[in-house]
């Protein structure tokens, strides 16, 4: 296999942007009449304040923007055509009844600041949300307000920080494990204070001697994945937060693995204050190819005083309103109420599925994993990708790349990019740091075993083709691709950022 | 399947791995699970006690706006290529998105008019938060000032998280509708890292913004000993890029409305440094205020200190063209506690929406739209303003909202008119909270109201306003 091959069609179409398409005068749109008396342009908009030029947007006709995107969007892999086991991702199935739900005209065409006597079905429906993240959580007090994961990240760190302040204290550190996902250290850093490193023990838990020698008077809050995501539970979770509640400092979940615990185990069971939530995760708000997202959190009593401004509460009446005052509130995040739209879609899912089916779903979650974990080990892949940490897994495993790199001359990355000619979405890739050449699974419970087994076997495919035929052809993979191999040196040394016009 | 693994049960797989201690030995306390139709007609009737733009005759804005929303974009946006990929960690199989993504940055410095764009962040308000910590790395001072002039969530989400990175916030007030200039320049001193307001400001007035950046960029700010202010060392990738003009001025921010800009003089020629903007009005849905987009627009010297993904272009080893995440040494996933922000999800899908809305109205649809929401606006003004007890609160330009006072409690003129089926706008106070703001109500436009949809809403609003003097008098 070579750069010889005839081109497929897809690659025969070179990418040409909106912009380069279309002829002047071109257009779509049809602006409704001026139906009011014209009135002096200048006088209503003075000619320093006016666009001199109109901005260069596309010209195109409707029968162009549509042949255009439906075209590009076939140079995209998406989770409906195939499987897409992204570690730490949770790419469950998403439900087309969401989709209609979130588009009827109560929920979509509801403007945020209509008097909520008149938006009462919207805010029973963000209560119940909160109610049901709560339970689940098992920690009461809901926020849902932050817009993804690293927004109800940051609301948790300003939040222990108020919780500190409130005490006349000034803790400056946060301890990280060197697991963590990148947006845990760099959350700290925006919320003003120190990330500390915690090392890993061997069994892939935290370090609880790195975490009782550094767990001091000066740490405000421990943040961690629980599994975490080498996919292992930390065994010695009640003893983490004990030192850490010892300390006075605060425990933050994050939450992006939750899709292995729902109905199992509770982060505020675990001792946990503060838990974000990745609705475009666990509950299945489809992610856009990169969003939208939503990060509501759940706090204990402690923490509570200082959730985000507004709540929706309901109060004894039975009336749901917005509860603005709130004194030792951080503030608000950002415009309005949050991804509402997201809520909608999370809690259609909570209701389809129920506290059976959210349990069923964390089981399915594990079972898949674990099952797909074992029959790459029957494959003989673990040999040259063997598990990383443990025996079993919890919803995703890790496995190291180091011996097939060594062995094979394969490092992660050509397996991931083997695995595209194959018709798969490739794990993670090289994370968590601290395992080489790591390569991240999740199936997540809405696959089927016999995907699970169909991937078992690419995998065990690609390794029989390094060792027999050489790995020169998985090194220059994909073939088949729209593009293949991108040079993103040169894309980030001469940065192209728009289209030049 | 068990036995592939080498388990008797499901329970020992959760057995072996969680500690009893902290295990849920009783089924979460949620109600059952129900059937697709049951579920569906929840919903329904959850919705159906919303009333949305459908169910009145709306001028609710200030911030986000019922636009007409072409039906290709929900077309597109539903599409499963669209809908269901994660971010783009694999560049051969995401070339539609990442393109997207280009296309996007294209589109919002075409309206910008600043070079540089990324693909997206939350939403408005949090945009220009993001945009002060561009600014705290970029010149490493703790001073924000702010116009009153922006929006009240905008304020409030600043001082939540400049209190995080450790900045104070500078209110500075307006006159006659608009940011009081001298205050500005006043208050913009060697401390001020950014310099931020709104254009159209949250009172519809159209700001004088080049005469606001000027006169940030030529504050006490740009006296030369304020260099020495800015923090060796700060965490950035590449950060040696000071500004172009005046190496102590702060930085100007400016949150645009971007329907507007077919019209309004664009940022980039107004002096401003970065745009930020809530993405919403460009062919996204309202969701009761979320999700949509922010955008976030800057000049070239502040590419590398950008929060979010951004989309480059680049060839693939057969030379195609073709797109990819870049700039990634600014993230969080590579950087950690250095990054330039920890934004991971931003809002791939709305941003999408909002490219395919700019491509559909065009280039010169975008001014047809502005000059018609310009001219409906004026009308509206002129038609509430003539009304006895209705008076503007400011006389500045406004493109498609304008704030009027009424001689009345607000909440009392609006529950009269919601009976007639019309909902007149915005309480200003209860937005701002500021005793000068009693009695406003913020009006807004879209295509959508029509001149009978005007007229309609003068009666309703004229009639409700002399209804509540009555009520009072007697």
């Amino acid at each position: 296999m070579s750069g010889a091959q005839p081109e497929t069609p897809l690659q025969r179409q070179r990418a040409r942007t909106i912009f380069q398409k279309g002829a002047p005068g071109r257009r779509a749109f049809t602006c409704p009449a001026l139906d009011v008396p014209a009135a002096d342009p200048e006088e209503l908009l003075p000619a320093q304040l006016r666009r001199r030029e109109p901005p260069r947007l596309p010209e195109v006709s409707e029968p162009e923007i549509v042949r255009h995107y439906v075209s590009i969007s076939k140079r995209n892999f998406d989770l409906d055509s195939g499987f897409y086991p992204l570690g730490s991702c949770t790419m469950k199935h998403n439900p087309r009844l969401h989709e209609r739900a979130a588009a009827l005209p109560g929920h979509a065409r509801l403007h945020p600041l209509q008097d909520p006597a008149r938006a009462q079905g919207a805010l029973e429906l963000m209560w119940r949300l909160q109610e049901a993240l709560g339970e689940i959580a098992g920690l009461p007090h809901v926020s849902l307000q932050p817009s993804a994961g690293s927004h109800g990240e940051l609301a948790g760190v300003l939040l222990t920080r108020a919780y500190h302040e409130s005490r006349g204290e000034s803790r400056t550190k946060v301890l990280t494990p060197d697991t963590a996902h990148g947006t845990n250290p760099a959350t700290v850093t925006m919320a003003g204070l120190q990330v500390v490193k915690l090392a890993t023990d061997e069994h892939g838990g935290i370090d609880l001697d790195d975490l009782r020698a550094k767990a001091d008077g000066e740490v405000a809050c421990l943040m961690l994945t629980n599994p975490n995501t080498l996919g292992v539970f930390d065994p010695n979770i009640e003893e983490i937060a004990a030192v850490v509640h010892g300390a006075g400092a605060t425990l933050y979940y994050d939450g992006a693995n939750l899709n292995a615990v729902m109905g199992f185990s509770r982060p505020g069971d675990m001792g946990f204050d503060i838990v974000h939530f990745n609705l475009h995760k666990s509950f299945t708000q489809p992610h856009g190819g990169g969003g939208p997202g939503s990060g509501p959190i759940a706090v204990s009593e402690r923490i509570a005083p200082f959730l985000p401004v507004p709540l929706v509460v309901r109060r004894e009446d039975g009336v749901f309103a917005l509860e603005h005052d709130r004194p030792a509130s951080i503030g608000r995040l950002r415009g309005f109420h949050g991804n509402y739209g997201c809520f909608v879609r999370a809690y259609a899912y909570i209701c389809s599925l129920g506290a059976d089916g959210l349990k069923d779903a964390s089981e399915n979650a594990v079972l898949n994993a674990n099952y797909l974990l074992a029959r790459l080990r029957e494959a003989g892949v673990a040999e040259h990708l063997p598990l990383a940490y443990g025996e079993l897994c919890m919803h995703e495993f890790v496995l190291s790349g180091g011996p097939m790199k060594r062995e094979l001359k394969l490092k992660t990355l050509d397996l991931a990019k083997r695995l595209l000619d194959l018709g798969f979405h490739p794990p993670t890739v090289y994370f968590p740091l601290l395992v080489e050449e790591a390569l991240m699974v999740e199936p997540t419970e809405t696959e089927t075993r016999e995907t699970l087994d169909d991937f078992a076997r690419a995998i065990a495919e690609i390794l029989r083709e390094a060792a027999q035929e050489g790995p020169e052809i998985a090194q220059n993979a994909p073939y088949s691709t729209p593009v293949r191999r991108l040079d993103e040196v040169a894309a980030a040394k001469r940065p192209v950022i728009r289209q030049a016009l | 399947m068990l036995a592939a693994i080498g388990v008797s049960s499901i329970e020992e797989l959760f057995a072996r791995q969680i500690p009893e201690a902290v295990r849920l030995r009783r089924a979460l306390a949620l109600p059952e699970g129900m059937p697709e139709q049951d579920v569906y007609a929840h919903l329904r009737e959850l919705a159906q006690r919303n009333v949305s733009c459908e169910a009145e005759l709306s001028f609710l804005g200030a911030g986000m706006y019922d636009h007409y929303v072409p039906a290709l974009i929900d077309m597109l946006m539903e599409r499963s290529e669209f809908l269901t990929p994660y971010t783009p960690y694999q560049p051969e199989i995401s070339q539609g998105g990442l393109q997207v993504m280009f296309e996007y940055q294209t589109a919002i410095s075409e309206l910008t008019a600043l070079p540089v764009a990324n693909a997206s962040v939350y939403e408005g308000p949090s945009a220009a938060a993001a945009a002060a910590y561009l600014a705290k790395l970029h010149n490493g001072r703790s001073r924000l000032v702010v116009s009153a002039g922006m929006h009240p969530h905008t304020i409030e989400t600043l001082r939540t998280h400049a209190h995080g990175y450790g900045m104070e916030v500078v209110e500075v007030p307006l006159v006659a509708g608009r940011t009081d200039l001298e205050a500005w320049t006043e208050a913009i001193d060697e401390d001020t890292s950014a310099a931020l307001f709104a254009q159209p400001n949250f009172y519809g007035a159209v700001e004088d913004a080049p005469a606001l950046a000027a006169a940030a960029k030529a504050s006490k700010a740009g006296a030369p000993r304020a260099r020495a202010h800015a923090r060796a060392g700060s965490p950035s990738s590449n950060g040696s890029a000071a500004p172009s003009t005046n190496p102590g001025a702060p930085v100007v921010v400016c949150q645009v409305d971007p329907l507007t800009l077919g019209i309004l003089r664009p940022p980039g020629e107004c002096g401003v440094d970065v745009a930020v903007g809530e993405g919403q009005p460009l062919g996204n849905r309202l969701d009761f205020g979320g999700p949509s987009f922010g955008m976030f627009a800057a000049r070239e010297e502040y590419l590398r200190r950008m929060p979010g993904r951004i989309a480059g272009e680049t060839v693939d080893v057969d030379g195609r063209r073709g797109f990819v995440l870049t700039l990634q040494t600014r993230e969080q996933h590579i950087r950690r506690e250095k990054a330039t922000s920890n934004i991971c999800t931003a809002q791939a899908l709305n941003a999408l929406g909002g490219v395919v809305y700019l491509a559909w109205l065009g280039r010169r649809g975008i001014v047809e739209l502005g000059e018609l929401l310009l001219a409906r606006t004026h009308y509206a003004r002129e038609s509430l303003t003539a009304i006895d007890g209705i008076e503007a609160l400011h006389s500045q330009p406004a493109i498609r909202e304008f704030a009027v006072r009424l001689d009345g409690d607000v909440a009392a003129v609006k529950a009269r008119c919601a009976r007639a089926g019309v909902n007149p706008g915005v309480d200003i106070q209860a937005l701002t909270g500021r005793e000068e703001d009693r009695g406003g109500l913020l009006v807004a436009l879209t295509e959508q109201r029509t001149r009978r949809d005007i007229d309609r809403l003068a009666e309703a609003l004229g009639a409700a306003v002399a209804a509540e003097r009555e009520a009072v008098a007697v």
